[in-house]
């Protein structure tokens, strides 16, 4: 990265970490290389950067010490929770410091009544959960890797997981926030009760990727367990009739708490690292779970067992306990780690499209794959159109890896040409920064831009994430005649 | 050019006159209001205020046109009731995308065939979507489907400069950039205007009941409303009424879902609700109404948030403080959201004078610090402008300097709604 010898010279990081040092712990700050190497990556571990200086923080003050400290030497920063993102968003920057959080990780409260738990950022999503079921509460946003990946992460990222489709995403799930700004501000956003008065700031900061400052305690929602659950497995030809299946429910009126779709591929990667002995020769498995009053589910189950089979399931099975259920979601809970077993290598891609074009976008990619000899797996949340195409290479072939990348991109850029998204639960971060503009047109940037500006107008906060292009805060929009892109495009009727 | 003569040549002279008293925002006359028939319309007639200088309000059916404080200036009201399209309806995506004018009655008319809903339930009559994004306005099924931010997955706004800019899509699952939407949500119009949403659908359940129960004490409404809430039942709505604190209260629990889903849940509620419940198929008289406005309502309206264990001793601090003012009370509880709507009037006469301006300002001042343990907020919805003087309708907000830069920002000149909104945004 290159240095701005106008912003900082070469004592800044040295001075810095001096400072650092003597109003911290001294086991809070790193500045050994090899120690902070460490931290080079997130889980999108092609993309390294090794931080000049890693603060481990613990308490809400050390944060703030460290931000107003950066702040003063003009030091840009990064957050990181457990640093299992999926598109580099807690990439470090090299000339600057990385804040984790991962030791601060108490549940600060539990309060039952009002079904809220207050917890410091770096505690793990399943802590909290596991913390309140004896209760018989529990917290909703379920990401593949709640096992390990952080609040303060899941915040960032507005995490969703398999049961989102019904019971919403992290956003929905928060309702307050501390919140360290980049200037080294304390804001409280939001707190137990909902309909604060003001902008829904924290609705804005849920989800902004560490661009807009740390988050030091998260106020979520806590969640009834439901009455009732029942989980079916129904094996199709192929994911044509799976996905017709999965239409008919949704205009039953039914709401599934999860439905999971995988294909051929994905189905023989689970098999050989998880032996979940899904239906053997499956061109697509589909998983369906309800959940909610006993009387409701018992009713509802029995229809989509019956619109699976009218649409071609040749195999349904029923979990009849917790294990088998747990069985069930084995092979596609472990599904990106299983690819593993059939490639060398892949690239998880996460888009979304309207779930009506299911069947036309898996042809596209299936011609994509087939005119590109790239293979590709496919494991998605078919419910609400959440693809995520594994795309395997192998790394040791000259060529291979930026084959893979151009058939990555190219399924996005099949999910923007049906109105989709370029990310439904992993977020920009480092590495979708280009497709941002073919998503969004300038004048919408701009605008979240005048965001970002708001709270941090020196641009040091996880700097160039998110945005295709740095801009500097002084510079205000050019003014635009004429019509948005957009619509001069044709887009707009798309739309 | 003037600025009439521009307005004109935007939209048409039928739709562009000078403004009258009817027209009024809280008090404030604006000089033009202008009806734009699209979002090209609506930029160009900010294009024109840019230029002039004008402030700019707006408004939907004017049914929440009262909220807020009353703007510092108003020269040019953008009129949105033609913008009333229903753009585009994916059923099977469970997807609307509507203009800001459109009814949400007409929008429940549309959407009934394929049994789907927008699940937002405000009572305000003739409630258009852009005013329940502007106004964070929201009704009894907020305890199963959430507000607004939980449903608006797609947003156009034009900005102060005439910058078009969209965020989200159409698409419920899309964390690509900020979600610029949420800010919208409750900014009273002081970011720019909404041109166009999207949200996501619920299908509408095939049978409903509703268990009412009678409630004699603050302490018995918040310990069923506790039971109900800690119970595996997933009630639609779970609202309270208390008309008078003199009599009792009802509380009355909305199941849906299938037919037998719908009737078992009703029998656990009666169950849980104890002795006196009640079984019917419609909701009360009057359901989700607000305590106050209207012909004979209180003149004076309350939105009272806080933690939703708190019910009880929310109530009871309305009661104190307000009988200490010699006011007259009405509730209406969104009791398993925290949120109660509150009508208050003198108490001699319920009728629509409301209470000396000074003993109104002293019950929302003194019942502000008695939920603030409960992380409690009072606004002021509905209040004559002698009252608006005297007291903040919004009262303290803690983040209230970050929002202020996030308004300089999307409006650096504050034409957009100015002074309506919290800490004089
Ligand atoms: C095997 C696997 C499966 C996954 N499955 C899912 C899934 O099903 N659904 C899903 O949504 N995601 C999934 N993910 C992605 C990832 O786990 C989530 O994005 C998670 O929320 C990241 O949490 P983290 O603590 O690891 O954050 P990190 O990777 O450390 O950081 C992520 C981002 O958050 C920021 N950040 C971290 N802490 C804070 C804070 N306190 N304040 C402000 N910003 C902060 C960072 O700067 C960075 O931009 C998966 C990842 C893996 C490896």
């Amino acid at each position: 990265m290159d240095r701005d010898a106008t912003i900082l010279d070469v004592m800044t990081l040295p001075v810095l970490a001096a400072r650092l040092r003597a109003a911290l712990p001294a086991r809070a700050v790193l500045t050994d290389h090899a120690q902070c190497r460490t931290y080079e990556c997130d889980g999108l571990a092609h993309f390294t950067v090794t931080p000049a200086i890693v603060v481990l923080v613990e308490t809400p003050e050390q944060v703030q010490t460290t931000v107003r400290l950066c702040a003063q030497s003009g030091v840009p920063f990064v957050a990181r929770g457990s640093g299992t993102g999926l598109s580099g968003g807690a990439l470090p920057v090299a000339d600057g410091v990385l804040i984790v959080t991962s030791r601060m990780n108490s549940i600060l409260e539990v309060d039952i009544p009002n079904h809220r738990a207050v917890v410091e950022p770096g505690v793990i999503n399943l802590w909290v959960t596991r913390e309140v079921a004896p209760q018989g509460y529990y917290f909703a946003p379920d990401p593949s890797s709640q096992l390990v990946c952080s609040i303060g992460g899941n915040v960032a990222e507005n995490s969703g997981g398999a049961h989102c489709l019904k019971y919403g995403f992290t956003t929905n799930h928060v309702t307050g926030a501390k919140v360290v700004l980049p200037d080294g501000e304390l804001v409280t956003l939001g707190g137990k009760a909902t309909d604060h008065p003001g902008y829904d700031v924290l609705g804005a900061f849920v989800g902004s990727e560490g661009t807009l400052g740390i988050a030091t305690e998260v106020t979520v929602r806590l969640m009834r367990r439901p009455e009732a659950v029942q989980t079916l497995l129904a094996g199709f030809a192929g994911t044509d009739e799976a996905g017709a299946a999965v239409s008919e429910i949704i205009a039953a009126g039914i709401v599934p708490a999860a439905v999971e779709m995988m294909d051929a591929l994905a189905i023989e990667a689970a098999e050989a690292a998880v032996h979940c002995g899904y239906p053997a020769g499956a061109g697509a498995v589909l998983i369906v779970e309800l959940d909610g009053p006993a009387a409701e589910v018992a009713h509802s189950f029995a229809d989509v067992e019956r619109m699976c089979s009218a649409n071609g399931a040749f195999e349904i099975r029923i979990a009849a306990d917790e294990d088998e259920r747990t069985l069930f979601w084995k092979g596609r809970k472990s599904a990106f780690a299983a690819v593993g077993r059939i490639s060398p290598d892949y690239l998880v891609q996460d888009g979304v499209i309207p779930r009506t074009a299911l069947s036309e976008v898996l042809s596209r990619i299936a011609a994509l794959s087939g005119e590109t000899g790239v293979r590709v797996a496919n494991v998605f949340h078919a419910g609400d159109g959440n693809l995520h195409p594994l795309v395997l290479f192998d790394g040791s072939v000259p060529d291979q890896d930026v084959r893979a990348e151009a058939v990555a991109g190219a399924i996005l850029d099949i999910c923007i040409e049906y109105g989709g998204s370029i990310t439904g639960e992993h977020g920009v971060g480092h590495e979708k920064r280009k497709f941002m503009g073919r998503m969004y047109a300038e004048p919408d940037l701009d605008t979240m831009q005048l965001l970002r500006c708001a709270f941090d107008p020196d641009g040091r906060c996880n700097p160039g994430k998110v945005f295709p292009t740095p801009r500097l805060c002084g510079e205000l929009p050019a003014r635009r005649k004429g019509v948005h892109p957009w619509q001069e495009a044709g887009l707009a009727e798309v739309f | 050019m003037d600025a009439l003569a521009s307005l004109h040549k935007v939209c048409g002279e039928e739709h562009v006159r000078p403004g009258a008293a009817a027209d009024a925002v809280d008090g404030v006359v604006p000089a033009y209001v202008a009806a734009p028939a699209s979002t090209d319309e609506i930029r160009e007639l900010v294009l024109v205020a840019r230029d002039a200088g004008l402030r700019v309000g707006v408004r939907g059916a004017s049914s929440k046109l009262g909220w807020g404080m009353p703007p510092a200036g108003l020269d040019l009201l953008l009129e949105l009731s033609r913008q009333d399209r229903v753009l585009e309806h994916a059923a099977g995506d469970l997807v609307v995308r509507v203009e800001p004018g459109v009814r949400l009655v007409a929008l429940r008319e549309q959407l009934a065939p394929a049994r789907q809903q927008l699940a937002l339930d405000p009572p305000e009559p003739g409630a258009t979507v852009g005013g329940v994004i502007g106004a964070n306005a929201s009704g009894p099924s907020r305890l199963l489907y959430g507000t607004a931010r939980d449903l608006l997955i797609g947003i156009t706004v034009v900005l102060a400069d005439g910058t078009v800019a969209r965020a989200g899509g159409k698409v419920v699952k899309n964390v690509a950039g900020y979600d610029i939407g949420k800010l919208y949500i409750g900014a009273v119009g002081t970011l720019g205007l909404v041109t166009e949403a999207i949200f996501r659908l619920h299908p509408v359940p095939a049978a409903r009941r509703v268990v009412t129960v009678e409630v004699a004490t603050a302490a018995d409404a918040g310990r069923l409303t506790q039971l109900v809430t800690d119970s595996q039942l997933v009630p639609t709505a779970l609202e309270l009424d208390w008309p008078d604190p003199a009599g009792p209260g009802r509380l009355t629990v909305v199941v849906e879902g299938i037919e037998p889903g719908a009737t078992a849940q009703a029998e656990s509620a009666a169950g849980l609700l104890g002795g006196g419940a009640e079984i019917t198929d419609t909701v009360p008289a009057g359901w989700g109404q607000r305590p106050y406005g209207g012909e004979t309502g209180p003149a004076i309206g309350l939105k009272v948030s806080a933690e939703p264990a708190a019910l009880r001793p929310v109530l009871d601090a309305l009661w104190r403080v307000a009988d200490l003012h010699h006011l007259a009370t009405a509730v209406r509880s969104s009791a398993g959201s925290g949120v109660s709507y509150v009508g208050l009037g003198a108490a001699a006469d319920a009728g629509r004078a409301g209470g000396p301006a000074v003993e109104i300002a002293a019950t929302v001042i003194e019942l502000r610090a008695a939920v603030a343990p409960y992380d409690g907020s009072v606004v002021v919805l509905q209040a004559p402008p002698e009252v608006k003087r005297l007291v903040d309708v919004w009262g303290p907000v803690p983040a209230v300097e970050l929002m202020r830069r996030i308004k300089d920002r999307f409006d650096p000149e504050h034409r957009m709604s100015p002074g309506r909104f919290v800490g004089g945004i």
